[in-house]
């Protein structure tokens, strides 16, 4: 899933300075799950901002509600009726959420409260990391099943480099060296010999190197 | 490795069969020329060649290129570093065309530490191709005149290739496949990590040898002199993938007062020793950090002086 930590209430307050009547929208999809824009978390934030425009004597009106999924138009369409009334609007969802929905209702002005990280899931209950970095072409398949793209901090190829030490990463103690990992499996599997090749310059191409990328499934467009 | 890959001082030592011996430079936190040429003074006639390092440890400096290109016109030979983190393929194949333009016939490849470590923590890294790709890369270039794309190129940069390894990062069973790789990549010549601990670089040099790797490349054993217990602690806590045994820290500690880098330097002869000797090692890469004026001090106290003229 997409996963994204909330801005700072002060990054959002300062956001939503000129506004006094403001809709928070949330979204039911990756948002939810990973507990940073679903609707539970909408109610938070628009008590928050409201508890800090009162101290501020600055008083704000502020209504929520929370969508299937703003990343599709079928969805976004339904605050056709609503979205008018408001000096701005507040999206919860991912970087996708606040552009579908500029897109669709371009006289309103729409927000980011969060920042979108990356794509990965929860590892623990609270914890979660990054797994993919969308490079357009998967090869994790060479790696049993382990992304070094995504999960190296050089997103070599051929790891792991000098400063792989005790299982972790040179950047930080904090970070596993997934090189090492990948050398580990290979060597339990007794395919070490997988690793011992030269493979060729990444086409970068299918990643957001090539441009912004488009799918198209021509059945569905029919 | 019969006819010359790039005529450099370094392959035409190397490949007359005499013990190596190579320095290393950084180019300096700004535009200072002088500084640059200050340093060079104290390796000319000493090494064989010197590796001009490029963005080391992700700190911004003079250009590896610029700074190798004013050496040569100081008269000594640079080893051009290289590392993938700041450029991508079409910077990386502009600067090897460059290279060879301006004089330059050595080159080390290497991933690049990463940029948080450095002075521009913020900067966006590239990591287009990773060091065994640019090894093929350059040798590429060289050897079928073609960049990888497969386009051919117009008078073909011939450089000596070399590529670095460190057998104290982990895993450790794994460092001896890696160098194999970076060896079937194309990489004419490998120099170590700093090596402190020296068990385990015997332990890696047998692995080495029972390989047959050193016979398909020249190995050169990185030595880096310790000023001090400070300075050795302080690279065994902090500096990923460095082994500095207690051992060695204690004995500089147990130095005399004000001697401990007499000690630092006695450890470096008594390693360089060992080199000499050591089966498959063809020479030894001397990085003395900031410690350039040593150099000439260590060459004459290790008998590598005079070095040979090929
Ligand atoms: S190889 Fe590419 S697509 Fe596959 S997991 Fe890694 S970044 Fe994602
Ligand atoms: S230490 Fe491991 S994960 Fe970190 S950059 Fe090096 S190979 Fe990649």
């Amino acid at each position: 899933m997409i996963v994204a930590d909330r801005k700072s209430l002060e990054e959002i307050q300062e956001m939503i300075k000129p506004h006094r009547k403001l809709l928070i929208v949330g979204c039911k999809g990756c948002v939810t799950v990973c507990n940073v824009g679903g609707s539970k978390e909408v109610e938070i934030l628009a008590s928050a901002l409201t508890i800090a425009r009162k101290k501020e004597n600055n008083e704000i009106e502020i209504d929520t509600t929370t969508i299937e999924r703003q990343c599709d138009n079928e969805y976004v369409s339904q605050l056709k009726e609503t979205v008018g009334n408001y000096d701005a609007v507040l999206s919860m969802a991912c970087g996708v959420g606040p552009q579908f929905l500029s897109e669709y209702y371009r006289e309103q002005k729409f927000y980011p409260a969060v920042n979108t990280t990356f794509f990965g899931g929860a590892v623990s209950h609270g914890i979660w990391e990054e797994r993919c970095a969308g490079c357009g072409t998967c090869i994790i398949h060479d790696f049993d099943g382990i992304c070094p793209i995504a999960r190296c901090a050089k997103s070599l190829l051929h790891g792991p480099c000098g400063g792989s030490s005790n299982g972790l990463c040179e950047i930080s103690k904090e970070t596993i060296c997934i090189w090492d990992a990948i050398v580990a499996k290979k060597i339990e599997q007794g395919r070490l010999e997988d690793l011992l090749k030269v493979r060729p310059a990444k086409d970068w191409r299918t990643a957001r190197d090539g441009g912004p990328r488009r799918s198209i499934r021509e059945e569905l467009t029919r | 490795m019969s006819e010359l890959k790039s005529g450099s001082n370094l392959e035409k030592v190397l490949k007359a069969g005499h013990f190596a011996f190579t320095g290393e430079c950084g180019p300096p936190k700004g535009a200072n020329v002088e500084h640059l040429v200050g340093k060079f003074k104290h390796l000319k006639g000493n090494v064989d060649a010197v590796n001009m390092t490029d963005n080391q440890t992700a700190v911004v400096r003079m250009s590896s290129l610029a700074a190798s290109h004013i050496m040569i016109h100081e008269g000594l030979e640079p080893n051009f570093q290289m590392v993938c983190r700041d450029r991508n393929r079409l910077a990386i194949t502009a600067d090897i065309l460059g290279a060879h333009a301006l004089g330059i016939r050595n080159m080390l490849c290497l991933s690049g530490d990463h940029q948080s470590f450095g002075n521009h923590p913020q900067a966006k890294n590239v990591h287009d191709i990773d060091s065994m790709q640019l090894i093929n890369l350059v040798t590429t270039m060289r050897d079928k005149e073609e960049f990888i794309n497969g386009e051919k190129i117009d008078v073909a940069p011939k450089l000596f290739v070399g590529a670095a390894c460190n057998p104290f990062a982990d895993p450790f069973e794994y460092r001896v496949y890696r160098l194999a790789n970076k060896i079937a990549a194309g990489a004419d010549f490998i120099q170590t990590q700093c090596i402190y601990n020296m068990e385990k670089f015997r332990t890696f040099m047998k692995q080495v040898v029972d390989m047959g790797l050193h016979e398909k490349c020249y190995i050169l054993a990185g030595v880096t002199p310790m000023k001090n217990a400070r300075m050795a602690n302080f690279m065994s806590k902090f500096v990923p993938g460095m082994d500095v045994p207690d051992s060695l820290i204690d004995r500089l500690k147990g130095a005399e007062k004000g001697k401990q880098a007499e000690e630092g330097i006695k450890f470096a002869l008594e390693q360089i020793e060992e080199f000499k000797e050591m089966e498959g090692i063809a020479g030894v890469h001397l990085m003395a950090i900031e410690w350039e004026h040593m150099v000439p001090e260590i060459a004459e106290r290790a008998g590598v002086l005079p070095r040979p003229v090929v």
